[in-house]
Order: structure tokens, then C-alpha cells, then sequence
């Protein structure tokens, strides 16, 4: 177990997260190489169907990131993101999805230093929660090869 | 009442203002279905009692059904909410539908138009009842564990016949996510994945839509508990949004609280 | 082939011995009120006093999802398995004579253009232990469609509960007899019973040849948008149906690899004929139903000599709108 290395799939939105991502690299910032990035215009663009494709595809953990509350780019996306957020993780959660693999932030383009943080955190505690193969095992593709491949 | 609501139907089609009366009759058994009435003589054969349960706004979006003209639909308090739901998202507009409306003691209402049947809904508290309240309690007190075993083993035996989808008189899309195949979004067939993602998917897209009128687990063949998780999500809005009155996900607060958002 | 009889205390017995002969058997559970074929490990996990399970012994045979094969691509080659999906020998117990004629259905179905090797085997090595009916109800309607309570056809031993103490075993077939032989303490032989009297009373209630022969000449009847106004498309009465057999094809991937899956589909669903071209030839619920019935009673008849409609009534029970299909039929042989 000492050897994983968890997959984080983020899903951010283009106008702050992503350039506050890019800053994190111009400020020659070092953070955890786990994270795959994943540019949407907007958090209000980021279905929940993401999230689930992610996990269903081997993600260990899922990052959703957007500009601070007042900050979208598109006036509201974030604050109706705000409340399908609340709704879904509640609903995962109720579904004894492990949600501690679920992390949510505000990172601005200026917080640079803030992404780098929020990654290397997040990479930390999925790596002390394990591998998630729960919920992707559930389709016949994945369990079956997972037994193959280890055996 | 009975006399009422039969009286009111002849009315409505013998003056011509609709063309249809959805209500409904006796089916098989003891079982009561939906009655198309399209002549006056025959709104006779409309009932209503306690098995009168079926959310008739189901049929308004009916292709075949709305050919037949304007309808008049027999609405207990949660047909009213869905026909209230069904305006804010622009399926039903005034003038398309009349109401004949039922309270919840079971006397005849009459509308002059929607707004006002949506005004009287309005004023009636929307909440689960004391059993409902105590299912949701039950879960949200088992351990995240225990919570993944108990959904998995219930909907291990859904074979995505979609009656539970077919019945929600909110689920009108044409082409549902799961028919979406460009890309995938969710497995067709009824294996672990499929089911669980299905579910989770149907319950996402109607939070702050549902109006827990209860068809979908009436329609499931193999009565699994699927409310649960809109009557979950009822609860949620109630206490985190303070019970939005219309589509809650369609709105904000700019202060809306969260404890989880870094 | 020969009768005998068992008595109800030796049926644990007999269940150890299938098991112990290596077969996996399925038979009616109950599970949270709902009455299901289950992998059962001894009899007394068996239900008893229900008329119909919810979903039918098709599931045997046809299960809503299966594996066809698997791929891969290995540089420029693709590698096809097709290994994983073999028949599990099975008993299933308790199945009742309209299931147990609906497997010749299925088995029709799947013989026309080519042989299905996955329902065929699967066919091959299932052993159908029936049970005959001592109740029915309101929808069953299998004597109008050339079935009967205690009909022996598609059994390869038939039960029927004769008294307090014992069935009736009616062997019907090598495989049936197999099953006697396996245990053979456990029957006596059977004097001369009256099986007839202990079975369920269903009334013949339509003529099927009449129907067949009605039914193309209503194809463009307003009957069907009259019957289905209330139907609202969803597939409860197909996946229930023990002789609907429609299915789907899906293919899932991940990276290189992928499976390939079989799994069940229903007439009733809006997208089942669309085109790519967005053109739906069974644009509107009546035509889907039209289709149901037609298929059944028309269409099937003609091209595989059997009806594609046992009598078992579970449509009409799990029909969340109450669409009776045995009314239906009714009311189309009435129709001028
Ligand atoms: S009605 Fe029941 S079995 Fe059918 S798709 Fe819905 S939950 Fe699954
Ligand atoms: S589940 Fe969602 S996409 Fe499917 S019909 Fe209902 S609202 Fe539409
Ligand atoms: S059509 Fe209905 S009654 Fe006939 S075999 Fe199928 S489920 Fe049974
Ligand atoms: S643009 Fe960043 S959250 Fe809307």
C-alpha cells in the first residue's frame, strides 16, 4: 500500500482555478504530479456526470474547483454550482458513496500558492484512504480485469 | 364530492372548454386506472376514493394525449404541485389545461386558471410525512458503510424497466441521460454500475422538481425504495435552502451555507 | 415416462442430492415481499402461497445481462475471447407450466437464422423442475392460449400437490428422469391419481387461431390509441414477460479493452426503433402497442407456429396503469 499513488481527476473552471493553476506553475511552485486537470468554461458547467464518470473510470479522489463566491466570470454559475454541490455530495454521501474522496475549493487566478496547497492535500488524504475500487468494481469490465491483472 | 367533480367534468366538456377530462375509474381487480372521459355522459364513470393515487400530470406531456385537444385533469394536492412545477419549466402554460382540483379533505376546488390553483398549492406546506421522515432518519443514522451495503443489495434487482421513469410526470425528456450514448454517461444494462449511476441520475435531476407524489415506487415492479432518495433531497433543500418554493437548484443565495467548500 | 410421488418432507433431500450432483439451482424466494427466482442453497429457502413470481424462469436462459465476448487490441491485432460465458448446470425448481412453455418460445426465437450458442446452451443445461398451479387469479389466462395448469410441456418433471403429504413427480423427459434416479429412495411409485382435481380452475376465455386471424385486418384500427392512451412506455410488462426475448447489444470499454454485453430491451421504450436519421416508424405509444400484441399474436404465430404470449398474466399485474392485457384482447376480438 505504501507504493500508491492516488489518481485525482479536477475538474476546474477556466477563468480562475485554471489560470490559478497556471500560476502555481510560473511561480515555479512544486505540488503533487497526481492531479489530471480537466478545463470547463464555468463551475456551473460541471455536471455531477463528471464526477461519476470520473470515479467509474479509476479516479481515487475528484477535485472541483472555481472562482471565490461574487467572482464568476458568469455572474451566478458558481453559486448555482454552490447549491447542486451541496445537494449532491449530501446524496452520495446518503448512498454510502465515500465522499472523503470528493474535495471542493475556491481557488482564484491569483491564489497560486492556494491550488498547490488544496492538491497536495487532497493528494495526501486519498493516499491514506487507499485505492477506490468499490465503485468502479461494480461494472463487470473493471472487477473482472482487476482480478485478471492481479492474477 | 363525487357527484361534484362528475357534475363539473359534463360542464367542462359539454361547453366545450375541453376536450378530455384525465380522471379516474374502476380498472381490474380492485385496482382503479386512468379514464380518458371525451363525452359528457360518460363522466359518469369517474370514482375517487383512497386508491386514487396516480399522478395524472404524467399524461399532459403525452404526445398522444395532448393531440385529443385541451384537457381537464383531476388533481389532488401533488398533481397540483407538479402542475405548478410543469409551468415553471414551460411544458404547460396557462389556458392549455384546466384543474379540476381536490383538496386534501377531498372536496371539489375550482379554479378560474392556473395561477390561482397554483396559489392555493403554494399555501399548503410541502413536507414528508412522519414515516417518510423517520426512513430518510433511519438511513442517515446507519454508517457510510452500511449505507453503500443497503443501497447496493436494494438496487441490485432493478432491471432498468424505467416504469419508475415512465410514471414521473417530471421525467417528459424525450431522450433521457441514460439514452445519451455519445458519450455513454451511464451503463445500459442492469449491472452494479449501471444501476447505481442510473439512480443516482434520476434522483440528481429531479432534486428541487420532485413533489414526492410517490408513482415512481408504486410503478416499481420489484417495489424498490427509490423515493428514498428524492425524499432525501426534499429534506436537504428544506433545511439547507429553506424549502424554495419553486426549482431550488434553479436558484441561490449569495450566502448560501456550506461546510465542506475550501 | 412414469409417475411417482414424493412426499413434502423428502423435497430437502432431494434438493442436497441436485446439489450435491454439482447443479446450482434456482427456485422462488422471497425477498423484502417480493416473490423472485434466487440461487436457493436448501428447500426451506423455497417460498410457498404466492400465485406468480414478479420476473419470470426466463432469467434461467436469458438473463437481463450477459457476457457475448471480450476484446482487446494488442498492437494492430484484436484479440476476441468468447470463453467466459458457459452454462452453469441448473435446476430451476418451481417453475410454473406457463413458464415452462415459454422456454420453447425463447428457444424458437433464438433457433430462427442462426442458433443462439448462449440461450441454446444455457437451454441445454437447465432442468426445469415444474410446479403445477393450486390457485390462480384474475389474469392468468393460460388455457386460452393453449396452456393449462398442470400442463406438462417445457417441464422435465412436473410437480403437483396432490394432498397434505405429497406431489405427484410426472417425469417427462431423460432429464427428469435423471433427477429421479438420482435420488430414487426418495419416490414411490403412484397408484392411480385424479390429478386434475387438485389443479387451479382457468377458464378458456379467448380463441387464439381466432385472433391470429382478426388481427391483420386491425393493424390500422383506432382501437390501439384508444387501449393505450393511458400506457405510459415504460418496459415492466416486457422484462416481466416470460416469452418477450428483445434485446440490446452494448459494448463497454476501458482503454484497449472492452466487453461486450447482451442485455434485455423493450418494444414498449420510445428509442427502441429510432433511427440514426431521427426517424421513429413507432413514433407514438399506440404503435408500440400495437406492436406488443401483434407480435405476440400475429407475428410470432405466423413465422415460428407458436404464440409469443403464455397466459401467465404478469404484464397485467405489474402494469403500473393497469393495461389488462387479457381485457385488451377481449375488447380486439369484440372490435368490428
Ligand atoms: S421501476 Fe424499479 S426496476 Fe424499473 S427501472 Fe425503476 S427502480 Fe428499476
Ligand atoms: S431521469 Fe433526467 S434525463 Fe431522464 S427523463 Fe428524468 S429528468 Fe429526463
Ligand atoms: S404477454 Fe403478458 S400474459 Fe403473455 S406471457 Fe407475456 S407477461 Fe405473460
Ligand atoms: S467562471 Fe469560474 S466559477 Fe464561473
Amino acid at each position: 500500500m505504501s507504493e500508491f499513488e492516488p489518481k485525482i481527476i479536477a475538474f476546474v473552471c477556466n477563468w480562475c482555478t485554471y489560470a490559478g493553476a497556471d500560476l502555481t506553475g510560473t511561480s515555479r511552485i512544486k505540488y503533487a504530479s497526481n492531479v489530471r486537470i480537466v478545463r470547463l468554461p464555468c463551475t456551473g458547467r460541471i455536471d455531477f456526470m463528471l464526477l461519476m464518470k470520473a470515479f467509474s473510470r479509476g479516479a481515487d479522489g475528484v477535485i472541483v474547483s472555481g472562482c471565490h463566491p461574487n467572482d464568476c466570470h458568469y455572474t451566478s454559475g458558481n453559486f448555482h454550482a454552490r447549491r447542486r454541490w451541496i445537494v449532491f455530495k449530501s446524496l452520495l454521501d446518503f448512498m454510502g458513496i465515500d465522499v472523503r474522496r470528493i474535495h471542493f475549493a475556491w481557488v482564484s487566478a491569483a491564489e497560486g500558492a492556494k491550488w498547490a496547497e488544496v492538491v497536495n492535500s487532497v493528494v495526501n488524504d486519498v493516499r491514506a484512504l487507499g485505492p477506490y475500487d468499490g465503485y468502479k468494481n461494480l461494472a463487470p469490465i473493471a472487477a473482472d480485469w482487476r482480478i485478471q491483472d492481479a492474477g | 364530492m363525487l357527484a361534484k367533480m362528475r357534475q363539473k367534468a359534463k360542464d367542462l366538456l359539454s361547453s366545450g372548454v375541453v376536450s378530455t377530462v384525465i380522471g379516474y375509474g374502476e380498472g381490474s381487480g380492485n385496482r382503479v386506472r386512468a379514464l380518458f372521459i371525451r363525452k359528457p355522459d360518460d363522466a359518469d364513470k369517474l370514482i375517487l376514493d383512497e386508491r386514487c393515487v396516480q399522478n395524472l400530470a404524467v399524461y399532459l406531456t403525452k404526445r398522444e394525449v395532448r393531440a385529443l385537444g385541451r384537457p381537464a385533469v383531476v388533481a389532488r394536492v401533488p398533481v397540483m404541485r407538479t402542475i405548478q412545477q410543469l409551468m415553471f419549466e414551460k411544458q404547460v402554460a396557462e389556458g392549455e389545461v384546466a384543474v379540476i382540483g381536490i383538496s386534501p379533505d377531498s372536496q371539489v376546488l375550482d379554479f378560474p386558471d392556473l395561477k390561482s390553483m397554483a396559489e392555493y398549492v403554494s399555501a399548503i406546506p410541502f413536507e414528508l410525512s412522519a414515516d417518510e421522515k423517520a426512513a430518510v432518519e433511519k438511513l442517515e443514522k446507519m454508517t457510510a458503510g452500511e449505507r453503500w451495503n443497503f443501497w447496493l443489495d436494494v438496487l441490485s434487482g432493478c432491471s432498468k424497466c424505467y416504469a419508475c421513469r415512465q410514471s414521473c410526470p417530471l421525467c417528459y425528456c424525450e431522450r433521457c441521460t441514460v439514452e445519451c450514448n455519445q458519450p455513454q454517461w451511464v451503463s445500459v444494462p442492469s449491472h452494479g454500475l449501471g444501476n447505481l449511476e442510473w439512480h443516482i441520475m434520476r434522483a440528481m435531476h429531479l432534486a428541487g422538481r420532485c413533489v414526492n407524489c410517490g408513482d415512481c415506487f408504486r410503478a416499481c415492479p420489484l417495489e424498490i425504495p427509490l423515493n428514498l432518495l428524492t425524499q432525501k433531497i426534499i429534506t436537504d433543500i428544506a433545511d439547507k435552502f429553506g424549502g424554495a418554493d419553486e426549482y431550488a437548484l434553479n436558484a441561490f443565495k449569495p450566502d448560501d451555507k456550506e461546510d465542506f467548500i475550501r | 415416462m412414469g409417475k411417482k410421488t414424493i412426499n413434502v418432507d423428502s423435497l430437502g433431500e432431494l434438493f442436497h442430492k441436485i446439489k450435491s450432483g454439482g447443479k446450482r439451482i434456482l427456485a422462488p424466494v422471497e425477498k423484502d415481499g417480493v416473490i423472485l427466482f434466487g440461487e436457493v442453497a436448501s428447500y426451506p429457502e423455497v417460498a410457498t402461497g404466492y400465485i406468480q413470481t414478479v420476473f419470470s424462469a426466463k432469467e434461467a436462459v436469458l438473463p437481463r445481462f450477459e457476457e457475448i465476448l471480450r476484446f482487446s487490441s494488442e498492437g494492430r491485432d484484436v484479440v476476441i475471447e468468447e470463453e467466459s460465458n458457459k452454462p452453469v448446470p441448473t435446476v430451476v425448481f418451481g417453475v410454473r407450466p406457463c413458464d415452462a412453455k415459454s422456454l420453447s418460445v425463447i428457444k424458437a426465437v433464438f433457433e430462427r437464422d442462426y442458433p443462439d450458442i448462449f440461450v441454446q446452451s444455457k437451454i441445454d443445461s437447465t432442468t426445469v423442475i415444474g410446479l403445477s398451479c393450486v390457485n390462480s387469479d384474475e389474469y392468468c389466462f393460460c388455457t386460452s392460449v393453449g396452456g393449462a395448469p398442470g400442463d406438462t410441456a417445457g417441464s422435465d418433471l412436473l410437480l403437483t400437490r396432490i394432498n397434505d403429504a405429497n406431489y405427484l413427480a410426472e417425469i417427462i423427459t431423460e432429464k427428469g428422469e435423471s433427477i429421479v434416479s438420482s435420488a430414487p429412495e426418495l419416490f414411490s411409485e403412484a397408484g392411480n391419481v385424479d390429478k386434475d382435481r387438485h389443479l387451479a380452475q382457468v377458464n378458456r376465455q379467448f380463441d387464439l387461431d381466432e385472433l391470429e386471424k382478426r388481427l391483420p385486418a386491425l393493424f390500422e384500427s383506432p382501437l390501439w390509441a384508444g387501449q393505450s392512451l393511458r400506457c405510459i412506455g415504460c418496459g415492466a410488462c416486457s422484462f416481466v414477460c416470460p416469452s418477450c426475448t428483445c434485446f440490446d447489444i452494448q459494448d463497454e470499454t476501458d482503454g484497449a479493452r472492452g466487453i461486450r454485453l447482451r442485455c434485455w430491451d423493450s418494444c414498449g421504450f420510445a428509442q427502441f426503433t429510432l433511427h440514426t436519421s431521427g426517424h421513429n416508424p413507432r413514433g407514438v405509444q399506440s404503435k408500440r402497442w400495437r406492436q406488443r400484441i401483434m407480435h405476440k399474436f400475429s407475428y410470432q404465430p405466423g413465422e415460428l407456429g407458436t404464440a409469443g404470449c403464455v397466459g401467465c398474466g404478469r404484464c397485467s399485474r405489474a402494469c403500473p396503469v393497469d393495461m389488462n392485457i387479457l381485457q385488451h384482447i377481449k375488447d380486439i376480438l369484440e372490435a368490428r
